[in-house]
């Protein structure tokens, strides 16, 4: 049974055209300009449970709207969506006690309290007893190695630390379905490893179902087998991570480590010259000729080792929204105005 | 799922909410009730110095305001100050109505609660409430709670002190027990309706952002009308009156008028029974404007 279905969703918000310049602004005070930006455009989903779907898209692309549509913290425009069988925005308390939104950016929890004090007002508001409270408790801290933190005040625990306590109290009280808006922004590497590592456990250990959108490609191969990628708030592509290279990238990268004394100059031929640092040569080969030119290449050259690989995921994502942005260029542009493929390659 | 599926999954769920309501809603309801106070409280202590030293501060103005009603007075009747009469208000009478007004305040402000509820609209802390199965109102009215506690915890000390230093300015003595309930009942009801009051006011930020002038607004006529500045039965005709139907009076004047026993018999009653009514009606009131404001919130921005 499908767990999240959405069908034709769509969020469009108005937004006050503000005008360069005082007289403009004076004239603002009785007349205002709204414009419609459309942060998401008719989408439509089925995620089945025990998914773990990646969210992947440029700032502004829709993917916070969509999770803040199934938190049902905001109104659709238009169409529908059902998770669990509840429609999100009416905000139901069955609905709220089965499902948990982590967001990078915001916490949850009392700055100055220790995190256990935060933990207990959960127990409370999620009506969890005593018993399963305790060994959830248990549990989560020792997978996340933060027992002897609980009796920190949280404003003195690390950006990781306090992720760490954000994802506790989300999962308390064993939410069935999961939304992660950038849970490892900000962190550092191993901090984000850390993380990895325990949505990974934890998700195959109880099956449930998340959706998570990140900027970072790792926290995604890591993480994600489905990706979904959003920009001008539409869907382009769903389907596996790897898959992305296959539909969007037509070329290879091919490095040859060159035998002493063997000269590199000849090789533009075969494709355009990515990074030569002798006796390493890399060049970009189009997909189809990779075997023609392998064949000539030895033929011609002394080679010691050869590589063939496909571009860097970033780049091929950075393509690709490149690609969607140039289609629709002319389209309400307002929320796709930061939409630039280096929000992406920072990974 | 066919739809007579989901139809039953629907009353099955309906079902469970129901006996979910009668079995143990109430007895949680209470319960989140406590924790939500007694972990506000606690957060209270974390600040315990600067909040100790704020709670005492809170008390320099009462010598500044003794000395300018002696002033007042002074300037009243220069060879005895203390025989002047200000529309039947001795100076002793005066500064017992001022310490009277003190507590009544002590109940009914709510310092901060506005703006940071227009902040958790603006930097969408909100959300958390959307999300969590907590009400933000009822949250924020048991932290207040907790804030009020803990606040008397700390003054009572130099409250009684000043009471006791100022008991010759009482020239009444102390009420009956009947005016000494109605006394505590105002000092509740003033701390619910003001409560409900400021949570309006700032729920006014779903729609402005920022409601640091509306409060600003709304704090200069508090600070008139509801009696802190002087007692409002000192003020002319026909302003009386509109003061004497406006809430802002119980927020300040009430208490300590119940407690010098200038409302009495019927016509407290009939005061108690406003002031219970202006509380249901504020309280309704923040609920009307908070689903309005979810409305928007979830419309708009979110």
């Amino acid at each position: 049974m499908t767990i999240i279905q959405i069908d034709q969703l769509a969020k469009s918000y108005r937004v006050y055209q503000k005008k360069e310049g005082l007289g403009a602004a004076m004239r603002g005070l009785w007349h205002r300009e709204y414009k419609d930006v459309d942060a998401v455009k008719n989408i439509s989903l089925r995620v089945e449970p025990g998914e773990f779907v990646a969210f992947l898209g440029p700032n502004g692309a829709g993917k916070t709207t969509t999770l803040k549509l199934l938190s049902g913290v905001i109104y659709p425009t238009s169409g529908k969506a059902t998770v669990m069988g509840f429609v999100p925005w009416e905000r139901s308390l069955e609905y709220r006690r089965r499902f948990a939104l982590v967001m990078g950016q915001k916490n949850q929890l009392w700055w100055d309290l220790p995190a256990q004090e935060s933990f207990r007002l959960h127990q409370q508001i999620y009506r969890i007893d005593a018993d399963s409270f305790k060994k959830t408790m248990d549990e989560l801290t020792s997978l996340l190695t933060v027992k002897e933190l609980l009796g920190r005040p949280v404003r003195e625990l690390s950006l990781g630390e306090r992720m760490k306590m954000e994802l506790i109290a989300a999962l308390l009280h064993r939410p069935e379905v999961l939304f992660l808006d950038e849970p490892t922004i900000g962190l550092d590497v191993i901090a984000q490893h850390n993380i990895q590592q325990f949505l990974k456990f934890y998700q195959l250990e109880r099956g449930i179902t998340i959706l998570l959108t990140s900027h970072y490609m790792k926290d995604i191969a890591a993480l994600c087998k489905r990706v979904v990628v959003i920009a001008q708030g539409q869907i382009q592509y769903d389907g596996s991570l790897s898959g992305i290279v296959d539909s969007f990238s037509g070329d290879k990268i091919i490095t040859l480590q060159l035998a002493t004394g063997q000269s590199d100059s000849g090789l533009e031929r075969y494709g355009k010259l990515e990074k030569i640092a002798m006796p390493r040569v890399s060049f970009r080969c189009p997909r189809n000729e990779v075997s023609k030119s392998l064949a000539q290449i030895l033929n011609d050259y002394q080679i010691d080792d050869i590589a063939v690989e496909d571009p860097p995921l970033e780049e091929t994502i950075a393509k690709l929204f490149n690609h969607v942005s140039m289609d629709q260029g002319d389209g309400p542009t307002t929320a796709m105005s930061e939409a630039t493929p280096s929000g992406l390659t920072r990974s | 799922m066919s739809e007579t599926a989901a139809n039953e999954s629907f009353i099955r769920d309906e079902a469970i909410n129901d006996t979910e309501w009668s079995r143990s809603n109430f007895l949680d309801g209470v319960k989140t009730r406590w924790m939500i106070l007694r972990i506000a409280l606690s957060e209270r202590l974390a600040y315990r110095g600067d909040f100790v030293l704020g709670t005492l501060m809170r008390f320099l103005p009462i010598i500044t305001q003794i000395f300018l009603w002696w002033a007042i007075f002074q300037s009243l009747n220069p060879d005895d100050p203390n025989e002047a009469r200000l529309k039947g208000y001795s100076f002793h009478d005066m500064v017992a109505y001022y310490l009277l007004t003190m507590v009544g305040r002590a109940f009914s402000s709510m310092p901060g609660l506005s703006s940071s509820i227009a902040l958790k609209i603006r930097d969408g802390e909100l959300k958390k409430f959307l999300v969590q199965p907590v009400d933000l109102i009822t949250f924020l009215f048991w932290s207040r709670v907790a804030h009020k506690v803990a606040y008397y915890t700390i003054a009572t000390i130099p409250f009684a002190l000043v009471f006791y230093l100022c008991r010759s300015y009482f020239t009444l003595g102390w009420p009956d027990a009947w005016t000494m309930g109605a006394f505590v009942a105002s000092l509740l009801l003033s701390f619910a309706m003001g409560f409900y009051l400021e949570a309006c006011i700032g729920l006014v930020g779903f729609w402005m952002l920022e409601v640091s002038s509306l409060l600003f607004v709304y704090m200069l006529f508090q600070f008139f009308l509801s009696g802190h500045m002087f007692p409002l039965d000192i003020i002319p005709e026909p302003f009386r009156t509109v003061v004497e139907v406006l809430p802002i009076k119980y927020l300040a004047y009430f208490p300590a008028a119940v407690f010098l026993g200038k409302v009495h018999g019927t016509q407290l009653l009939i005061d108690l029974g406003m002031l219970v009514g202006w509380t249901l009606f504020f309280f309704i009131m923040s609920q009307v404007i908070y689903r309005r404001g979810l409305k928007r919130y979830s419309g708009y921005g979110g």
